[in-house]
C-alpha cells in the first residue's frame, strides 16, 4: 500500500502542478470575464467530428472568419474578438466538459451559437448559475425561449413549431387533398415540428421517427410507402434527409418531400447523395437567410469576400452563410451594448432587439421573447440549386396566424460591419 | 541471481507485506488531500478532480473483476448508464439525492447480478461477447422506450443547488470523492480477506479452486455484482456532474476506454485504478491541447483514441504490469 500512497501523492502533485495553467485573461475592464481593453473572448461547442459533423462543422470556422474580418478592420470598440471553438462530437457528456473548460478555465465572456438541442440542453443550468450570456443557440428548440427560467439564453433559428406551421401552410395551399405524412427526429426537434404542422393541417396520415444512432430508415420509409403518403414532411438533420430521400427512391416511393431548414442545405445533401443527387430535384424546403448560390445578393457578395480572405476559401454553402450571419448578429449586439461591455449589458442589448441584417424576417428578441428568427420563406431545388419562391411568412409558436411579411430585405453596410 | 540476492528479495517482499498501509489510513489521507485540493485548485481543475473521482468508482470495481477474478467485461459502460438513468428518473420524480444514489446502486447491482449469472457460465471471448452486447444495446433501449428515456436526447437531471458555503465544483468533487474513497475502502477490505483469496484462486486455476472447496460460480457472480455496484455508483455520480443523461454519454468506446485505463494503470491494483481514472480525464485533455496547437480542430475527436492506443502499447512494452507496477528506486543500486 506504500505504492498506493506514492502513486496517490504523485498524481495529486501532478494535478496541483497543472493548476497554474488555469486562470489568465480575467482582469478586464469592469472585471468582466473574457473582456479586456483589447480583446473579447467568446466560446462555442460544435460537432466538428462524429455523426452530426456533416455540414455543421463548417459553421464555427465561418463565424470565426467573419470575426477575423471585423478584427482586421479595427474590431468592435477597439476590441478584437477571439472565438474559441470546441468539438463536442454532438455528445452531451462532451458538451458538459468543453463548456466547463470554456467558462471556468478559458474564462469566456459568452457562449455563442452552441449547437444542438440535446447537447445544449445539458449546459443551460450551468451557464445560468455562472451568469454566462448564452447567445444565439444553434437549434430551433423552444427551450431557449424561457426568459423567466433562463434569462441569459437566446435562440437563433426560427423555432421548429414556427417552421412546422409555415411548411404546413404551404402544403395546405399547394397540395390540397393529398395524403400528408411526417418523419422526424425522436426528440424536441421532431416533436415541436410535428406540433406546428398539426396546428395547421390537423393530424397527419402517418408519422414515423428515427434516432441518429441508427442510420437505417428503411422501416420508417417503408411504413410511409405502405400508408400511401403523397407528401412527406421531414424534420431531419442533413444526413437523414439524404438517407430518407435515397431510401425512398430505392423502394420506388416518390412522394413530394418538404424538408425542414435544418436538414435542407443542397450542397451538403448533394455531397452525401453523390451520384444520386438528382433525386433532390423538386424538394421543397424553407430558409430565412440569403441562399449561398444567389450571387446577386449583396450579403452573399460580402460573405464571399470574407470567405475568400479569412476562411481559406472554403466552399460557400448555407452553413457558411449561417455561421457568418451569427457572427454579424453578435457584432451588432456588441455594438449595441456599447464600449463599457458587461455580461448584463449585452443581455440588455439583445433584449432591446431591433436588429436588422441578412435575415428575410427580423429576429424576435424582446424582454418577453428570447426566440430567434420569426419566420421563413420557401425554397425549391431546380437544376441542383435552391431558389426562393413566394414571399416570406411570419408566425409564432402558439395559435397565431401565418402571415406574409412584406418589408423588403436590408442591404449590408458598405464596409460590411454593423455600426453602433 | 545468487541465493543471497534471492533471500534478500524474499525478505524485502515479506517486509513490504508487513508494512502495508491500512486502507483506513489511505482513505483518510486521501480525503484530506481532496478537501485541500478543492480549496486550492481553480474551478475547472476541481471539476476535473470530481470527474476523476467518479471514474475511480468504476475503474476500481472493474480492476477487481478483471485483475483479481479474471473476468473480462466490455459492458461496464452500460452498467454506468443503468445507474445514471436510475438516478435521473428518481431525481426528476422525488428529488432526494442521497436515496437516489442508493437506489441507483441497488438497481445496477440487480442488473449486474443477472449479467453476472450468465457471465459465470461463459469464458474468454464468449464473456467478452456477452458484455459487448449489453453495451451495444443501451441506445436501442432508450429509443424503444422513448416515453421513459427520451431517446437520444436523454433526460436532464433535476438537482438542488449546493450548500451556500461552497461552489458547485467543490460540491461535485466532495460528492464524487466521497463515493470513490468509500468504494476503494470497501474493495480494499473485501479483497484482503477471504473473498480476495477466493477470487485469485478462481482466476489462477478453477479446478484447483474447486478442489479447495471454493464455489467458482458463486465467487464469479459475487465479483461481477460487486463491480456492477461500483459502476452504478459511478454512473449516478456522472449523472449528477453532467446534470443530464443520454445514451451518447455511455457509448461502447467508454467501456473500451475503461478497460484500457485499468490495463495501463495496472490490473488488479486499486492504485492502478486511480492512475487509470486520471488518464481517462487527462488524455483527452492532452489530445485537445495537441489538436489546438496543430491548428486542426477536427483532429481532436479522433486523437484521444489514438492517444490511448499509443500509451497502451508503450506501457505494455515498458511496464507489463501497468504503471502502478513501476517503482521509484529509493536506494542506489549496488554498494
Amino acid at each position: 500500500m506504500k505504492r498506493t500512497a506514492t502513486v496517490l501523492a504523485a498524481v495529486l502533485l501532478a494535478a496541483a502542478g497543472c493548476s497554474n495553467s488555469g486562470g489568465g485573461g480575467s482582469s478586464g475592464s469592469a472585471d468582466t470575464p473574457g473582456v479586456t481593453d483589447t480583446e473579447i473572448v467568446v466560446g462555442t461547442h460544435m460537432p466538428l467530428t462524429g455523426p452530426a459533423a456533416a455540414g455543421y462543422s463548417k459553421i464555427a470556422p465561418a463565424t470565426k472568419a467573419y470575426f477575423d474580418y471585423v478584427n482586421a478592420n479595427g474590431g468592435v470598440h477597439g476590441r478584437k474578438i477571439t472565438y474559441k471553438i470546441m468539438d463536442d462530437g454532438y455528445n452531451p457528456a462532451n458538451t458538459q466538459q468543453v463548456v466547463r473548460q470554456l467558462v471556468l478555465q478559458d474564462k469566456v465572456f459568452a457562449i455563442l451559437n452552441g449547437l444542438g438541442t440535446p447537447t445544449h440542453s445539458g449546459v443551460l443550468d450551468f451557464l445560468k448559475t455562472n451568469r454566462v450570456p448564452d447567445l444565439f443557440v444553434a437549434s430551433g428548440s423552444r427551450s431557449w425561449n424561457q426568459p423567466d427560467k433562463y434569462p441569459g439564453t437566446f435562440g437563433f433559428n426560427p423555432d421548429y413549431t414556427v417552421e412546422g406551421k409555415i411548411l404546413a401552410t404551404h402544403v395546405k395551399e399547394t397540395y390540397a387533398g393529398k395524403k400528408v405524412c411526417f418523419l422526424g427526429q425522436d426528440d424536441d426537434f421532431g416533436r415541436d415540428s410535428l406540433a406546428g404542422i398539426e396546428k395547421v393541417l390537423g393530424p397527419v396520415a402517418a408519422k414515423q421517427s428515427y434516432v441518429t444512432s441508427n442510420p437505417n430508415v428503411g422501416p420508417q420509409i417503408g411504413a410511409l410507402k405502405a400508408a400511401a403518403c403523397q407528401v412527406v414532411v421531414l424534420a431531419t438533420v442533413p444526413g437523414f434527409t439524404a438517407l430518407s430521400i435515397g431510401t425512398a427512391a430505392k423502394i420506388g416511393f416518390k412522394p413530394q418531400f418538404v424538408v425542414s431548414n435544418v436538414g435542407s442545405d443542397p450542397a451538403t445533401l448533394a455531397k452525401t447523395l453523390g451520384a444520386a443527387a438528382p433525386l433532390l430535384e423538386g424538394v421543397v424546403a424553407a430558409n430565412y437567410l440569403p441562399l449561398a448560390n444567389d450571387s446577386a445578393n449583396p450579403w452573399i457578395q460580402l460573405y464571399t469576400k470574407v470567405n475568400k480572405e479569412y476562411n481559406n476559401g472554403a466552399e460557400l454553402d448555407n452553413n457558411v452563410v449561417y455561421g457568418m450571419s451569427v457572427a454579424y448578429l453578435f457584432v451588432q449586439a456588441l455594438q449595441s451594448a456599447g464600449k463599457d461591455l458587461t455580461r448584463d449589458g449585452i443581455i440588455e442589448a439583445v433584449k432591446k432587439g431591433g436588429f436588422t441584417g441578412p435575415g428575410l424576417v427580423p429576429v424576435r428578441y424582446s424582454a418577453g421573447d428570447h426566440s430567434g428568427y420569426g419566420g421563413e420563406q420557401l425554397t425549391t431545388i431546380e437544376g441542383g440549386v435552391a431558389k426562393y419562391f413566394g414571399k416570406p411568412y411570419r408566425t409564432d409558436d402558439g395559435d397565431g396566424a401565418v402571415e406574409v411579411y412584406e418589408a423588403a430585405a436590408v442591404a449590408p453596410p458598405a464596409n460590411g460591419i454593423p455600426a453602433a | 541471481m545468487t541465493a543471497l540476492q534471492d533471500r534478500a528479495a524474499t525478505k524485502k517482499a515479506a517486509h513490504r507485506q508487513r508494512t502495508r498501509l491500512s486502507p483506513w489510513i489511505v482513505v483518510v489521507v486521501g480525503a484530506v488531500i481532496v478537501v485541500a485540493l478543492t480549496y486550492t485548485l481553480p474551478p475547472f481543475r476541481t471539476y476535473q478532480l470530481a470527474t476523476v473521482g467518479a471514474y475511480l468508482c468504476v475503474t476500481a470495481g472493474l480492476t477487481v473483476l478483471t485483475g483479481l477474478n479474471g473476468q473480462l467485461s466490455l459492458g461496464h459502460g452500460a452498467l454506468m448508464a443503468t445507474g445514471a438513468y436510475t438516478l435521473a428518473l428518481w431525481q426528476n420524480k422525488f428529488n432526494l439525492l442521497p436515496v437516489g444514489i442508493l437506489v441507483a446502486i441497488l438497481v445496477t447491482t440487480a442488473v449486474g447480478a443477472v449479467i453476472g449469472l450468465a457471465a459465470a457460465r461463459l469464458r474468454g471471448p464468449y464473456l467478452a461477447g456477452l458484455t459487448l452486447a449489453v453495451a451495444v444495446v443501451v441506445p436501442s433501449i432508450t429509443s424503444t422506450f422513448d416515453e421513459t428515456f427520451n431517446s437520444d436526447q436523454g433526460l436532464s437531471v433535476m438537482l438542488n443547488p449546493p450548500p451556500e458555503s461552497m461552489t458547485n465544483e467543490q460540491w461535485q468533487a466532495w460528492l464524487c470523492w466521497g463515493g470513490a474513497l468509500l468504494t476503494v475502502l470497501v474493495l480494499a477490505l473485501l479483497t484482503r480477506g477471504r473473498f480476495g483469496r477466493d477470487m485469485k484462486a478462481v482466476r489462477d486455476d478453477e479446478t484447483a479452486a474447486r478442489l479447495a472447496g471454493i464455489s467458482v460460480a458463486r465467487t464469479q457472480v459475487a465479483a461481477f455484482v460487486v463491480s456492477a455496484a461500483c459502476a452504478g455508483l459511478a454512473g449516478a455520480l456522472f449523472a449528477v456532474i453532467a446534470q443530464s443523461v443520454s445514451p451518447g454519454a455511455f457509448p461502447l468506446t467508454l467501456s473500451l476506454f475503461l478497460l484500457m485505463a485499468i490495463v495501463i494503470g495496472g490490473l488488479g491494483r486499486l492504485s492502478g485504478a486511480l492512475i487509470g481514472a486520471v488518464l481517462l480525464v487527462a488524455l483527452p485533455a492532452v489530445a485537445h491541447e495537441i489538436g489546438e496547437a496543430a491548428g486542426s480542430q477536427r483532429l481532436e475527436g479522433n486523437l484521444a483514441l489514438t492517444f490511448f492506443g499509443v500509451v497502451l502499447v508503450v506501457v505494455m512494452l515498458a511496464a507489463p504490469g501497468g504503471l502502478a507496477s513501476l517503482r521509484i528506486p529509493f536506494k542506489k543500486k549496488g554498494h
